[in-house]
């Protein structure tokens, strides 16, 4: 069926600075440029990812969204009816990549942060310590000590941390070898931590253990006792904010031979994770696999439970804790993928400020916050976002897109056609090898310092200087233009009220 | 020698005799007036120890009321839960220009035994000052721990300390307060020191991290009403020291925690506490500027903050240990003495009475 749909961008080629190198060509993988004569644009085919503009010596093209003007319609919108048209020509799902791009509220961009004035001196956080080290891990109620002044309590193992930012769950399959092998330098070098995401551990970051949290999604793919114990953390997933109650579907294409190594499964077979884990059918189950993994590893790893943000995640939270997790783990609706059904991503789920606020609340009053730390994630774009989420009771984010992006994607959303002209949500070798692991790893590093140097000083302009002294200090966070249900559920005061 | 106070934040001062030797409140008082600049008028108080020898076995509670409905709605709380062996007004001097106070009364109160089946009997006493706290309306608790009190109100200090007739009192430890509210509204129940059970506080400075202590003790069942951040430092040590069972230097090592740069040059088994301390208490670090004085029935306790964003000077003379805001304050009282120190950030003064185990 030939489509009706008209091209998203327009390629415009300045052929006056255009010298023909044919560079841009050879960049773009999405097949939206070839040369006949001269560079010919398919428009069609653009997804508007930059290589071929980022990689012209002229600086000879400019991509444009397409300026093909539709009947005003505030009901049907050009993207609904576009919709329509594909899936009127396919008859299927709509797949795409990364985040919900909705424009839904976002609150971190209603929240603002207290500073000091007069009575409390800020704090210079080049002259003065500065301490944003952080411990991922069950800690006990209180701390007892014997008649010898010696600790008595037996803390459950901590993980520790420099920075409370840790890059989020990508597996060996939506993201490339090298994307990996990226992450896990930059995890080590910084003092954090990278995620496997559900694919295995491929032997290449094997040596990173110390630095790598290891996942165990409901397809199990690569895990074994030695993948459990190659690790810092072990994290059981169970939802993504991006899709929850999906599982995930990894094509035949991409399961080469590596992969089918490290997934452990035949190479050219699909990759199914299964929707619910089948062992997983209530919270006892999910106790019982807590605990397995733990007598597995010896208790001597956190074992952390990963969820998406929905209706009911403080109750899911507090059962979760109860069951044994050391870390909960919770992903708001604006979570990235590399591949989920487009109705999934922009329509299910709730954002993760509102999630986090009512899971902290929760855990407190129910006095089991200090049982489990709380990462989350989905999305936190900026260091402002990491500071909001810790001082409404965050222990650290996660960053999955933004971590992408310092290595070079566009936030194309194509993750799922495996055709990333920035070698990183690809398997294909000769775009695979675009991405440059120590240079990719470099702006990780960059990206991880630069958020550094700024929560320092936010809590220097705070008065403090410790990280500790902002988790859960909602007092220092103020709502501006939020409805007072808002402000509630985020349990801090509308700007303008003191203390 | 007297050096003239810097105008600005707020003035303490804590004396003990370690042997336990009982002092009048002239001295106090002469030690925080000497320091008048560094409050505003909006606030003074006192608390003593061993002042009432007689009745150390009662828990004394010094209540403040806006009117007569919250005196009685209290006093019938009173008859519920406690055996009130006696009752009486908080002797006061009405001339010197202490405006509108409100009623200020003190009863002394035993624990009846049928109410300790399930609940430790300072636990006990703990939640009734919570309860009154919180839930009657116009009615306000000073202070409620046994053979001490806390003499505070909306003034200059030394105007608070003879409304109170502090001179007819005799302590073997005092603290001072003068205060320059700048964050929170000056009221009579605002006024420091602030106290539970026999835990006092008087504090100079702003506690930022105030936000999560708060949500912290919470946890525990704190109920935080006082619309200021200095109750958080007592209810803290209470958890801390009476519920948690810690020692005074552990307490300290939570509350102003040292830096990781330091605690990662420790000693292996010192090292070990620290992180642990750190990992599991974060959430109790006081962070910000301050300088405080802790009383309890035995001891006095003189705390910096971790980079000493507030003054404190410490000075020993004999049996005596004296703490303030300025050296001054000591000099006013004590020319003569044997030691004069600047504690250095987040270590701790620490006063203990001898012959106490």
């Amino acid at each position: 069926m030939e489509s009706q749909l008209p091209a998203e961008f327009v390629v415009d080629v300045d052929y006056e600075k255009c010298r023909r190198c044919k560079r841009c060509v050879m960049n773009c993988s999405f097949s939206a440029l070839e040369f006949k004569d001269k560079v010919t644009p398919n428009h069609r085919q653009c997804v508007a990812c930059h290589r071929c503009a980022t990689f012209c010596p002229e600086s000879a093209i400019t991509i444009h969204e397409n300026p093909l003007a539709y009947r005003y319609g505030y009901n049907w919108t050009p993207e609904i009816r576009k919709n329509i048209l594909k899936q009127a020509e396919s008859g299927g799902i709509i797949l795409t990549g990364m985040g919900n791009p909705k424009p839904y509220p976002i609150y971190w961009d209603h929240m603002l942060i207290d500073a000091c004035q007069v009575t409390n001196p800020s704090i210079d956080p080049l002259r003065e310590p500065m301490e944003l080290r952080t411990y991922l891990g069950a800690k006990p109620e209180c701390l007892e000590f014997n008649s010898d002044a010696s600790l008595k309590t037996e803390l459950a193992p901590q993980v520790k941390i420099d920075i409370p930012v840790v890059f989020a769950a990508m597996s060996y399959g939506a993201i490339s070898l090298n994307a990996h092998k990226a992450l896990a330098m930059a995890a080590k070098r910084m003092g954090t931590l990278m995620n496997t995401g559900e694919g295995g551990l491929h032997e290449d970051i094997a040596g990173y253990s110390d630095n790598i949290i290891v996942q165990v999604a409901s397809g199990r793919f690569g895990v074994t006792s030695k993948y459990l114990n190659n690790s810092a953390i072990v994290e059981i997933k169970i939802g993504q904010g991006a899709k929850p109650g999906i599982g995930g579907h990894l094509p035949g294409e991409k399961v080469g031979e590596d992969i089918s190594k490290t997934r452990m499964i035949p190479a050219g077979t699909d990759a199914l994770s299964p929707a619910p884990h089948h062992d997983i059918y209530s919270i006892e189950d999910l106790s019982q696999l807590i605990y397995a993994i733990k007598e597995a590893t010896d208790y001597r790893k956190p074992v952390s439970v990963k969820i998406a943000a929905v209706h009911n995640v403080a109750a899911i939270a507090s059962g979760i804790v109860r069951a044994g997790a050391d870390i909960v783990v919770i992903d708001g609706f604006r979570g990235g993928t590399g591949a989920a059904p487009m109705i999934i991503r922009d329509h299910v789920g709730i954002p993760v400020e509102l999630a986090l606020a009512a899971v902290d609340d929760r855990l407190r009053q129910e006095g089991i916050r200090n049982r489990a730390s709380i990462l989350v994630g989905g999305s936190i774009r900026q260091s402002a976002d990491v500071v909001k989420a810790i001082a409404l009771g965050a222990d650290a984010c996660i960053i999955g897109t933004a971590s992408l992006i310092a290595m070079g994607c566009r936030v194309c959303q194509k993750c799922y056609t495996g055709n990333c002209a920035w070698g990183i949500a690809t398997q294909k070798p000769e775009l695979v090898r675009r991405l440059n692991p120590e240079v990719a790893s470099d702006r990780l590093c960059n990206l991880l310092s630069a958020w550094g140097h700024e929560i320092q000083e936010v809590l220097g302009s705070l008065g403090i200087n410790a990280i500790e002294s902002l988790r859960g200090s909602r007092e220092r966070l103020r709502g501006v233009g939020l409805g007072q249900e808002a402000l509630d559920i985020l349990g801090i005061k509308h700007a303008g009220i003191g203390q | 020698m007297k050096i003239d106070g810097i105008p600005s934040g707020c003035a303490i001062s804590g004396i003990m005799s370690e042997e336990g030797r009982r002092i009048d409140g002239s001295v106090i008082i002469k030690s925080i007036a000497c320091m008048h600049d560094r409050s505003n008028g909006l606030g003074g108080g006192f608390a003593a120890y061993g002042i009432y020898p007689k009745r150390k076995d009662q828990y004394a509670f010094h209540m403040m009321y806006d009117n007569i409905e919250s005196k009685e709605a209290t006093e019938e709380f009173f008859k519920d839960a406690f055996n009130v062996d006696k009752d009486e007004p908080i002797p006061t001097f009405r001339e010197n220009g202490i405006s509108n106070p409100p009623i200020l009364w003190r009863y002394f109160l035993e624990v009846p035994e049928n109410r300790l089946k399930f609940i430790t009997e300072r636990d006990y006493v703990m939640k009734t000052v919570m309860k009154i706290n919180s839930e009657i309306e116009g009615a306000f608790v000073a202070s409620s721990g046994k053979d001490m009190g806390a003499f505070k109100g909306v003034g200059y200090p030394e105007d608070i300390g003879k409304f109170y007739k502090l001179e007819d009192y005799s302590a073997y430890i005092w603290t001072a307060h003068g205060r320059f509210p700048t964050n929170t509204p000056g009221w009579w129940g605002g006024a420091h020191p602030f106290t539970l059970l026999d835990w006092s506080v008087v504090h100079n400075g702003e506690i930022s991290s105030y936000g999560i202590n708060k949500r912290y003790l919470e946890m525990f069942g704190y109920r935080l009403e006082l619309r200021t951040d200095t109750e958080v430092i007592a209810y803290l040590f209470d958890l801390l020291v009476r519920r948690h069972k810690f020692s005074t230097d552990r307490a300290i090592m939570a509350l102003a925690t040292p830096f990781w740069k330091d605690i990662d040059r420790m000693e292996p088994e010192q090292k070990k506490i620290a992180i642990a301390i750190r990992q599991v208490y974060g959430s109790t670090l006081l962070n910000g500027p301050f300088s405080i004085i802790i009383g309890h029935s035995n001891g006095m306790i003189g705390l910096n903050d971790r980079i000493k964003l507030r003054p404190m000077t410490a000075a020993r003379k004999d049996d005596m240990l004296y703490m303030a805001s300025e050296e001054s304050a000591i000099r006013e009282i004590a020319p003569d003495l044997d030691e004069v120190w600047s504690p250095k950030a987040g270590t701790a003064v620490i006063g203990a009475l001898r012959d106490v185990e």
